[in-house]
């Protein structure tokens, strides 16, 4: 296919208006392929404005005399307005993005024709394999083994070639769980706490049925995971949904494990929402949060009312329950909710950074994306279609990144020096999650992937984040490792509204980056006199 | 001490009101004449004030014991069990005794010693001198002058002494306005601005009634129009929502009107009064003090409280001041009814906003003396110093607060001082440990002779200057000279660590703060080292 059959007028001459802080640009305009461009008039700077066409969320055109506007709400929740000189211009253009920023084909969109300067192809992919991860539990235990049983992704198409399973769980037994679980997601090793020898697994839910199946091989894997955990440990099952709906699941052949048939394990439920609902939450924040002209009353009851907050509130919560019952009690815990590729990734994921130190680092944060949303099988391209501005009824869109992304944040807000990466690496993987140069967010899965050869295809974004230029945007000036747990209080008067992310365009920023440039040069500024002591004392010795 | 029957209890429990596990301590009790004093096991101290505490109830016995509930002005709330009935009910009476004093001498500033001497403590006194700060504004100069007319209280007991007013004022002028105005207060400067020209006044609300005139009255607001080259109108901008103004007129007070003053412009900005402000921060404390509360919950109950839309009208209201002065230079003259809350309030953020001087540490303090003490906001009553009239006490000084913590989040490189800073000057005006808050106005102190009986705070806040100190400060930086806050809606937060700054397991467990002024610090040392050792180096 050809993108020029889908461009129908080339340029026009257009002011790009970016928000009350940003000064309106002409200039002349250009839809390509894959990017919008102004170029401002030959007497003004040679700065190029560039909007990747995959980051329209929504469009709307309106035309008046000679000239039309065209407002383009972005899937970063910017919010941008072209006018443009002529009607049929206007019409043509807004066309021609309506149709190239919906574009389906995952080998035609933009990752497969970015070339960088700077970067090779195929770096960076390797840093984080499922086996680098094995690596470091063989280390700290021998109960649990690689199994390449989904090496052609016939037990499961949303994981990964190679999972990590108990040792005493052979591939046959394997095949055999998987069928018992929704999309053959069977229970493996999400993360080994190695101070405790307790562990967490994530699954789907058990296909139970109304007929109440059990399957033999699914148990003894449960069983296992307890004989190869410390002596005695007992283990809970965190169902991220609530009782009733857990029960109801059964009646189109899902459900939850029964208690008689899962001895040690006990089932806690802790309803999270999800998918349509969490949806509709964003979306609603998001129009608040556009809304200038608001009163106080109108808005504090908008942010009650969308109840995003409350949603962060019960992903925290969740994830310090399973965290707490590895490190202060001792069990092992599996998480799954209904298919296991949505809320139970935000409760095993910050469960991790809650408790395992390396995972706050800039490499293991990226390592933990890496490996409990991307290769675990968030179908981020279903998820991420379409950001908070959509006209269109949502199928499969909901933000559970985003809302794993905001309780990274309110964590790190809570323990400011804790984190190795700060807001900007948040900011930047919700940007890139839902429309990015990169291929690293791309497909649905690890099958998708292959299929579509991203690895090799594209350029992936944790090459693009680990250039030296960006490292200053991402990483937080302050870090200073934690060996310990971080217990974050989730109690509503200690969580924030996400100012940064949600009010990032509507409010200006000018205040709070000259405060964090200033954080930065004091830090640099220690590093210098600290660095430069050495070199005093020296002078000192001579003396 | 005749108040106290039991001086100390053992095996008492300190519960902590938003752990989830009930978790308790075991101590003891003590009752100082001056405080309550709690060690526990691991020997940590809780000290509160008599004077903090605002209420203080017995609820129903339990198993473990008797629980004693406390109360502070300080936002801390305590939940002790007492394992007898009858201890608790001592303690329960004397602490009902000892936090309502009836007269002035017996509160904690008269018999607090730092152990300085009497010219020390003078000194103390005489840190902020605001004669001084009359003349860094550039007053007197030729359109203002110092007046002598309020020198012995005679036409405005709640004014100070010096007030400086228009030149072209005279006397008789001043005196028939003052008797137009409710408590005598009549319009005087509050902040002059020197390259503008422009000032802003402040004053009472006028006994205008439904038609009453005063010519004098009229005539100073001219003289004050007049005494601003750089523009022939004025503000007027009544603090009162219309509708409180208009139901004034029915009791012979009011507002201006437009017609009888020439070049005024006249404005409701409409900030409640103190009776909305009390019970809507109650609301507040209310909602946020409940245990397991949802954060649906919180985010309605910040509604209806009402209590950020109050602060944002505050906010807004000093924001109109900032904007006529530097984009019209015009002259504004400030009041609500009395002229010593909303007024108070509204003239001294209008300032700050203006002028980077009371953004200073120094210059903060400076401001409170000016607008609130001096100016007579009525301390004791609003704080509840004595046993008097609960319908007097109101948070206004507290909002205030928040209104400059407000501006330091929105702006953190604009101001010398940091959060703990306002905090503890909030913890002091209700501690009555020293004189500069006790009393309701300059007279009162006067009689009081507080400044030959009790320390000024200044001094000591002053020495620990250094922990009151934002790393981040940019004292040149010509963005901030004027601050132009965004009083949009969602700028406006909770202030948990007001609100909750006792209950430690709602707040961030690492400081960035601590952290960057620690850096700060050892950058400047080690700098200073090296210097040193160059120095040395090259001597050798």
């Amino acid at each position: 296919m050809e993108f020029s059959e889908l461009i129908r007028t080339g340029q026009a001459q257009a002011e790009l208006l970016r928000g009350p802080e940003a000064p309106p640009l002409r200039g002349t305009l250009c839809v390509t392929g894959h990017h919008l461009l102004l170029s401002p008039g030959p007497q003004a700077t040679p700065d190029l404005w560039l909007l990747l066409l995959r980051s329209v969320d929504s469009i709307e055109k309106r035309v008046a005399g000679d000239c039309g506007t065209i407002t383009l709400r972005c899937k970063d929740l910017r919010v941008l307005q072209l006018d443009i000189e002529g009607v049929e211009a206007t019409l043509n253009i807004a066309r021609s993005i309506e149709a190239l920023s919906s574009l389906e084909s995952v080998i035609t969109s933009f990752p497969f024709f970015y070339r960088p300067k700077g970067l090779r192809l195929g770096d960076a992919w390797h840093f984080h394999p499922p086996e680098r991860y094995y690596k470091r539990v063989a280390r700290e235990t021998n109960a649990w083994r690689l199994s390449e049983a989904n090496e052609d992704f016939s037990l499961c198409p949303s994981y990964p070639r190679a999972v990590i399973v108990p040792r005493a769980v052979n591939d046959d037994a394997l095949a055999l769980t998987a069928r018992f679980r929704q999309g053959g997601r069977f229970p493996v090793l999400s993360y080994h706490h190695a101070p405790s020898r307790t562990v967490l697994l994530r699954s789907s839910q058990p296909l139970i049925g109304p007929q109440k199946r059990r399957c033999a091989e699914d148990e003894a894997l449960l069983r296992a995971v307890l004989a190869g955990s410390r002596p005695g440990a007992r283990g809970f099952i965190v169902d991220t949904r609530s009782a009733q709906t857990a029960k109801q699941a059964r009646m189109t052949g899902g459900g939850t494990e029964a208690k008689a048939a899962y001895p040690g394990w006990k089932r806690l439920h802790r309803p999270l929402e999800r998918g349509r609902p969490l949806q509709e939450s964003f979306v609603h924040l998001v129009e608040a949060c556009g809304d200038l002209e608001q009163s106080m009353d109108h808005w504090l009851s908008r942010l009650a009312g969308c109840r995003w907050l409350a949603h962060v509130k019960e992903a925290l919560s969740t994830a310090c329950l399973a965290a707490q019952g590895m490190e202060r009690e001792g069990a092992c815990i599996l998480v799954h909710g209904a298919e296991g590729t949505d809320s139970t990734l935000v409760v095993t994921s910050l469960a991790q950074l809650i408790l395992d130190p390396s995972s706050r680092t800039m490499a293991g944060f990226q390592e933990l994306v890496e490996r409990e949303w991307i290769q675990a099988g968030h179908p981020f391209q279903l998820r991420c279609a379409h950001s908070a501005f959509s006209h269109a009824r949502p199928k499969h869109e909901a933000p559970t990144f985003l809302l794993f992304l905001d309780c990274v944040w309110q964590l790190g807000r809570q323990f400011p020096l804790s984190l190795e990466f700060g807001e900007g690496m948040l900011l930047a993987l919700f940007d890139h999650a839902y429309a990015s140069p990169f291929g690293t967010f791309l497909c649905n899965s690890e099958q998708e992937r292959c299929l579509c050869e991203v690895r090799t295809r594209t350029h992936s974004l944790w090459s693009g984040l680990n250039q030296l230029k960006e490292q200053r945007k991402l990483r937080n000036p302050l870090y200073v490792p934690n060996p310990l747990a971080l217990w974050p209080s989730v109690e509503p008067q200690s969580l924030r509204l996400w100012q940064g992310l949600f009010l990032r365009w509507t409010r200006p920023p000018e205040p709070s980056e000259a405060a964090w440039e200033k954080v930065w040069q004091i830090v640099t500024d220690q590093e210098k006199t600290e660095g430069s002591q050495p070199t005093v004392s020296a002078s000192e010795l001579q003396l | 001490m005749e108040h106290i029957r039991t001086t100390k209890v053992e095996q008492v429990k300190l519960l902590d009101r938003f752990s989830s596990s009930n978790k308790a301590l075991t101590g003891t009790l003590y009752l100082t004449a001056t405080h309550l004093l709690f060690i526990d096991f691991h020997q940590k101290e809780t000290w509160i004030l008599h004077h903090h505490i605002a209420s203080v109830e017995k609820l129903a016995l339990t198993t473990s014991g008797c629980p004693l509930v406390i109360q502070c002005k300080n936002f801390r709330t305590v939940h002790f069990i007492v394992p007898r009935e009858r201890d608790c009910h001592d303690i329960y009476n004397s602490l009902l005794q000892l936090s309502k004093q009836a007269k002035y001498e017996d509160l904690y500033a008269f018999s607090y010693n730092p152990k300085q001497n009497d010219s020390e403590r003078l000194r103390g006194w005489q840190l902020i001198d605001l004669a001084e700060e009359y003349q860094r504004m550039g007053v007197p100069n030729s359109n203002w002058q110092l007046s002598d007319a309020n020198r012995d209280y005679k036409i405005c007991e709640t004014y100070p002494k010096e007030l400086y007013v228009p030149r072209i004022a005279s006397k008789p002028i001043i005196v028939g306005s003052s008797k137009f105005r409710s408590k005598g207060r009549f319009p005087v400067l509050s902040y002059y601005h020197q390259s503008k020209e422009a000032a802003i006044c402040r004053c009472s609300q006028p006994l205008s009634g439904f038609s009453a005139r005063c010519l004098e009255d009229e005539h100073l607001l001219q003289a004050i129009s007049k005494a601003n080259p750089a523009n022939h109108y004025m503000y007027v901008v009544d603090t009162r929502p219309r509708l409180n103004a208009m139901a004034n007129r029915a009791a012979g007070k009011g507002y201006e009107n437009e017609d009888n003053y020439s070049n005024i412009r006249f404005q409701f900005v409409g900030i409640e009064n103190i009776h909305v402000m009390r019970s809507s921060l109650q609301r507040l404390l209310e909602v946020s003090g409940t245990r397991g509360l949802s954060v649906g919950d919180l985010y309605s109950g910040l509604q209806s409280s009402g209590w950020l839309r109050h602060v944002q009208a505050v906010l807004g209201a000093a924001v109109v001041l900032a904007k006529a002065v530097t984009t019209e230079s015009a002259s504004v003259l400030v009041h609500c009814s009395d002229g010593w809350d909303r007024t108070s309030q509204v003239c001294s953020l209008g300032s700050l906003l203006l002028d980077p001087y009371y953004r200073t540490v120094r210059g903060f303090m400076v401001l409170i003396e000016k607008d609130w003490i001096s100016f007579g906001h009525k301390f004791s009553e609003r704080c509840g110093h004595l046993d008097g009239d609960p319908k007097e006490v109101s948070p206004v000084f507290t909002q205030f607060l928040e209104c400059v913590w407000h501006l330091t989040e929105q702006f953190p490189q604009a101001f010398e001082f940091n959060e703990a800073f306002l905090l503890q000057i909030h913890e002091h005006i209700h501690s009555c440990q020293f004189g500069n808050f006790i009393g309701n106005c300059q007279k009162e102190r006067e009689e009081l002779k507080l400044k030959e009986k009790t320390y000024s705070l200044w001094p000591f806040l002053l020495e620990d200057r250094v922990k009151y100190l934002n790393p981040l400060y940019q004292p040149q930086a010509q963005e901030f000279a004027v601050l132009e806050p965004n009083t949009v809606s969602f700028n406006f937060k909770f202030w948990r660590n007001m609100y909750h700054q006792f209950d430690r397991t709602l707040h961030p467990r690492q400081s960035v703060f601590n952290i960057i002024a620690n850096m700060n610090e050892q950058n400047k040392q080690l700098e200073n080292d090296i210097k040193d050792l160059e120095s040395k180096a090259t001597n050798e």
